[in-house]
């Protein structure tokens, strides 16, 4: 099985390899097309802003290849926020491959922007979540966040319920980062590499 | 619902750890990473690694350390001690930890932090604080910030270096009170919820930590988002499991991973 990291220039990626290492998968950190297109896993990271980030895939061609793949897709984090149509994030469009548009947690007393530390997951009904206990602990780092939508299969609350987890056809995408959600994350990571 | 978080601090020198540490059942309790694991296993947050030696010559086995935890452990860990620069995060970021702290170097370089915030992201610079109650040169009573372990006063009050440093791009703040650290007579609540009060980023806890109420007392009044201690925790004076299900108990919300 060939899995391929998206490289782009989202901050440290790192312990997304370790993570890889973990679990026993060899992986290809790469930028270019043939290499990501004839992978069986595309694991599309991410720690960073929407519009540096999103102007680099566009530099790269990213943003065009992305959308078009057909093997399963995993982004996470910024990578699932420039998955979707628009994020709040100095006003950046992205890929638009979930109908849907990211937003900024709401300025609330007494609550803190960032979501930052484990909070809980509901309602899933994703294959990475397959045999996953119930109100499992994920680690969330983020300002931004998108809503419940027909594409939402997991759900997490803080300040208002947002989408932990989306999914459409062969792109999976996951807010929290997997890598260092311990057993949870690994467990999520490994149902990816199954599928 | 978004938890508080417990954290264990390793102080590791050469890669070893070097505060007493008490665990029979440990192959090696010296050994900085197999201690991690055992924390991460039994239920840590996150973990903490402090470069208490921060030599030169002891840096190149510190990355190799942190390269190591982050191959081992499967949860956040942040890393401190001696960072004064762009490539010495870069460094430590590339073998793998998820965050650094920055003490020292903030103080005498304001400006690092919003270098690092840029190049980094704020979501991964925590921005240590320590501080201790003191009488100021014009003979009033004030939290003053020190440096070099607690021995060394600033100039800098603690209130407001607190919001100048999320001002220019910490992304956590660690506020170790000086006058507490080391009496296990539990944390220094007030100073605490005055900083998390007046805040919008997360403010971990350190110094003082005795028991379990302790935890229960800087979640409550002091307001904190996490709660790091060492010793005891070394010591087995408070065991992990034990403590998040007291807390738990006690309706705050806990990661409960058995």
């Amino acid at each position: 099985m060939k899995t391929v990291i998206i490289k782009y220039n989202a901050g440290n990626v790192q312990s997304v390899m370790y993570a890889l290492d973990r679990i026993g998968v060899d992986y290809l950190y790469t930028d270019d097309e043939e290499e990501i297109r004839s992978a069986d896993k595309v694991i599309f990271p991410g720690v960073g802003e929407a519009s540096t980030t999103m102007s680099y895939l566009k530099e790269k061609g990213l943003d065009k290849l992305i959308p078009s793949l057909t093997q399963p897709v995993l982004g996470t984090c910024v990578g699932m926020q420039l998955m979707c149509r628009f994020s709040e994030e100095n006003n950046t469009t992205c890929m638009g491959i979930f109908d849907v548009d990211v937003k900024r947690f709401p300025a609330t007393p007494g609550i803190k922007v960032p979501h930052m530390g484990w909070n809980n997951i509901t309602n899933y009904k994703s294959e990475l979540t397959k045999d996953l206990i119930d109100n499992a602990y994920v680690y969330f780092v983020h300002s931004y966040a998108a809503p419940v939508c027909e594409y939402t299969v997991a759900t997490c609350d803080y300040i208002n319920p947002f989408s932990a987890m989306l999914h459409k056809d062969n792109f999976h995408a996951a807010q929290f980062h997997c890598e260092i959600s311990g057993d949870i994350g690994q467990k999520i990571l490994e149902n990816f590499l199954k599928l | 619902m978004l938890t508080k978080r417990i954290i264990p601090c390793l102080d590791v020198k050469d890669g070893r750890t070097v505060k007493g540490v008490n665990f029979v059942n440990l192959r090696d309790a010296g050994d900085a990473v197999e201690l991690g694991a055992m924390y991460a296993a039994q239920g840590a947050d996150e973990l903490v690694y402090l470069d208490i030696a921060a030599t030169v010559e002891g840096r190149s086995t510190f990355i190799d350390l942190v390269r190591r935890v982050a191959n081992t452990i499967n949860i956040p860990f942040t890393v401190g001690g001696g960072i004064s620069s762009i490539a010495d995060v870069s460094a430590l970021l590339h073998a793998g930890a998820d965050k650094v702290s920055i003490n020292s170097s903030a103080v005498r370089n304001p400006d690092l932090i919003n270098e690092l915030a840029l190049e980094f992201g704020s979501q991964c610079i925590v921005v240590a604080i320590d501080t201790r109650y003191v009488e100021t040169s014009e003979g009033v009573f004030e939290h003053i910030v020190h440096t070099h372990g607690g021995r060394k006063p600033t100039e800098l009050r603690t209130i407001s270096w607190a919001k100048e440093v999320e001002e220019r791009g910490a992304g956590e703040l660690l506020l170790t009170s000086m006058d507490t650290d080391g009496t296990k007579n539990g944390f220094a609540i007030e100073l605490t919820s005055t900083i998390s009060a007046n805040a919008n980023i997360p403010v971990i806890a350190s110094g003082g930590a005795g028991n379990m109420e302790h935890f229960y007392d800087v979640f409550t009044e002091g307001k904190a988002d996490a709660g790091l201690a060492a010793s005891i925790f070394h010591f087995r004076e408070i065991d992990i499991p034990d403590l998040k299900q007291y807390l738990q108990n006690k309706a705050l919300p806990m990661r409960m991973t058995k």
